[in-house]
């Protein structure tokens, strides 16, 4: 069967770098004849496209999104697994098995990823500390490699490439299918406890304590608040409810589950963007004051605890054209130095959107290019075209290396090929595994080229 | 690749000794940035001109480049693509101004000029569209001239050449579109550098620098024509209409 491609320009979810490459939405079934004959440009997979960066966009060369149906999912509650084509999201899953008592293992801020998108990016959550990242809970994967064949992968068997392909950001083959754990729960609600903090010493102090007895925990820092406010902010710590947990009215329904969608930001958004230190100041402002002080006990909804901002359709418009970064990296946790001299700079540079999420991980897994490792986590968005950035970038970049940390593939779009070299220095042992099932290089995109990921 | 700021790895400068292609090419170098090629006839005669853009970490280079030459220009692209691969920014600086009194005298002169900004850009425009509708993304900066948007009599040729190429770059702009690379048509009015030392200046008269960062400027905000100085658009506005006996009295040099 022939399949239709059509040059489409692309980007990843920060709207930066656009590049033109031929698309097609090919069926399991077809995606070797495709791949045959991708041509010297190579092919990558892209699911819902959001990666912050270049990971799923193949300049002059193929990009696959694979067809698959979320009415073919599998889930079997006697050994809790869900087993899913690779193009599901973790929002067609969660409508499913939560109602039937289950939650995905990992969910990032956005249940807007596909299943193929997590394992290759090796997502993580607010549970990093209690459960790791995505990866860890995949128990076997079919992986359509260079040559076309179709081989199967656990943490057992294969158990090189398998790890290799988690997180290896779609360059050891095309992630067909994957059977990972679900977590059994009670209730489709969240049991949550909120400290809000004066001032960042607070802050860390808190979340240095007590993150074991919660799966859940994040924070939110005020990247903008300068003086006697440095580094103030909110420490969320949640677990799933259980029904005895609920009011009577909720009990009723315990997993009720009903994701609801606000608004969409329309298509245009003028430069430079709505995204501005007026607007954010005024926002994190607000978002401070509407927290308590100290809350135990607040019942969400899965939507509104683990995913505020999917209700607001795409809502990466909101910063104008040239779109925005999202600068996340990773430091040990003995260089808390170096988090807060990074907390520092950004605060110093007025560049910060309200965007902001602080974490400790936990145990980094076994794959060569898993980001999470050990340590302080921080992520903000920033708008791509403000003045001075790429300064800052360079800056943290800098800081961040030198304290052993590193950055996340999945949301990069500024950083050098030396940068994940240095953050990461088992990178030759997975080229190393990656060649060995893709000699020729088809698998490429504009991330692999842009940071020499393939050697 | 460009990064999410629109730095660029590779850039390429055709007429790598053009004071106004390394005044761009010096703006354009980031951290980002891998390698600087200037493509000039006498690669050996480009040691201050590579000092000139030389950072930690970039390699700079100068390599042969005949713009006459047409029919080096397939390889020499393919080359250049073996070299640092997908080149990224490409600008098109050459261009000779050559002496009208000269060309009224010895046709055959002004031949050579025409062959080399006309026929010369075109080809390797062409092939370098080639490469980027490949790469799926790319920017090719073409320097234009205001001399070509009214030709005056002082400097018909040269004008000439640069109204034709002005009128080739608007359409390959337009067939790249969709394609993922861009086109910048860069339109400088009288530019002081050494390619117009001991002539008299024409209003609104402008430097090396200025010209590029006019340019750097429209990458940014992905504009498809730009004029240095801005007002010069303007100034083209009217002179553009000027009727024919006005026109040739203008003092223009």
């Amino acid at each position: 069967m022939s399949t239709d491609f059509v040059s489409t320009r692309l980007t990843g979810w920060g709207l930066t770098a656009p590049s033109v490459a031929r698309v097609a939405t090919v069926a399991p079934a077809d995606v070797a004849a495709c791949v045959k004959d991708s041509g010297v440009r190579g092919v990558i997979a892209r699911g819902l496209g959001r990666s912050y960066g270049d990971a799923a966009q193949n300049s002059g060369g193929s990009v696959l999104r694979l067809a698959g149906s979320v009415s073919d999912v599998v889930v079997d509650p006697e050994s809790a697994t869900v087993t899913a084509s690779a193009a599901v999201s973790l929002d067609e899953l969660l409508k499913i098995i939560v109602p039937r008592g289950f939650f995905v293992p990992v969910t990032p801020g956005t249940r807007f990823v596909t299943v193929g998108g997590a394992i290759a990016s090796d997502i993580h959550g607010k549970n990093h500390h209690a459960d790791g990242s995505f990866g860890a809970h995949v128990r076997r994967l079919s992986l359509l490699l260079a040559d076309g064949t179709v081989r199967e992968l656990s943490p057992t068997d294969e158990s090189d490439l398998f790890w290799a392909t988690v997180g290896g950001m779609g360059l050891t083959g095309i992630i067909l299918e994957a059977t990972f754990a679900v977590l059994p729960i009670e209730t489709s609600r969240c049991i949550v406890s909120t400290v809000r903090c004066r001032d960042l010493d607070e802050l860390l102090s808190e979340m240095s304590v007590g993150d074991e007895d919660h799966r859940y925990s994040v924070s939110w820092v005020d990247l903008l608040a300068r003086g006697r406010s440095f580094g103030r902010g909110v420490l969320w710590r949640g677990d799933h409810a259980r029904v005895s947990d609920l009011a009577p009215k909720l009990a009723v329904d315990p997993l009720r589950y009903e994701p609801r969608h606000l608004a969409s930001v329309p298509p245009i958004v003028p430069a430079p963007g709505l995204v501005n230190l007026l607007t954010s100041r005024t926002f994190n402002e607000l978002w401070l004051r509407k927290e308590p002080r100290r809350k135990d006990g607040q019942i969400k909804s899965i939507p509104g605890y683990f995913h505020p901002l999917d209700s607001i359709g795409s809502w990466n418009r909101l910063y104008g054209p040239r779109g925005f970064i999202q600068y996340q990296f990773v430091v040990p946790f003995e260089r808390e130095d170096a988090l807060r001299r990074c907390i520092e700079l950004v605060v110093e540079s007025r560049l910060a959107s309200p965007l902001v999420v602080l974490k400790r991980f936990g145990a980094a897994n076994r794959a060569p290019l898993s980001f999470p490792m050990p340590g302080w986590t921080l992520t903000v968005d920033m708008p791509a075209g403000a003045d001075g950035l790429s300064e800052l970038c360079r800056r943290l970049d800098d800081v961040v290396l030198e304290a052993g940390g590193r950055h996340y593939l999945a949301k990069d779009a500024h950083t050098r090929a030396e940068s994940i070299v240095r953050g990461y220095p088992r990178l030759s042992e997975w080229r190393r595994i990656r060649d060995s099932v893709d000699p020729d290089g088809i698998w490429q995109s504009d991330l692999s080229r842009r940071l020499a990921l393939l050697g | 690749m460009q990064n999410a700021f629109g730095e660029t790895q590779n850039i390429v400068v055709l007429g790598g000794m053009s004071e106004i292609g390394l005044a761009i090419a010096r703006r354009l170098i980031t951290p980002a940035t891998k390698s600087v090629v200037l493509a000039c006839r006498r690669p050996d005669a480009a040691t201050t001109q590579i000092a000139s853009l030389q950072r930690e970490g970039v390699d700079v280079r100068a390599v042969a480049f005949d713009a006459a030459d047409t029919d080096s220009h397939e390889a020499f692209v393919e080359q250049l693509r073996r070299d640092h691969g997908d080149p990224d920014v490409v600008i098109l600086a050459f261009g000779q101004l050559g002496d009208q009194d000269r060309f009224d005298e010895d046709p055959a002169t002004a031949v050579k000029v025409a062959h080399v900004n006309y026929t010369g850009a075109v080809s390797v425009s062409l092939h370098v569209a080639k490469q980027l509708r490949r790469q799926g993304h790319g920017r090719l900066i073409v320097l234009s001239s205001v001399a070509g948007e009214r030709v005056r009599k002082a400097n018909f040729v040269y004008g000439s050449t640069k109204a034709g190429l002005d009128g080739f770059a608007q359409g390959l702009s337009d067939s790249l579109e969709g394609s993922g690379a861009r086109v910048l048509i860069v339109r400088p009015g009288f530019v002081h550098s050494a390619m117009t030392t001991g002539m008299k200046a024409a209003p609104f008269a402008t430097t090396p620098d200025a010209v590029a960062d006019v340019t750097v400027r429209g990458l940014k905000s992905g504009r498809r024509i730009v004029w240095a100085p801005g007002i010069l658009r303007l100034v083209f506005a009217v002179l553009r209409h000027l009727p024919g006996p006005v026109w040739r009295r203008l003092p223009l040099g």
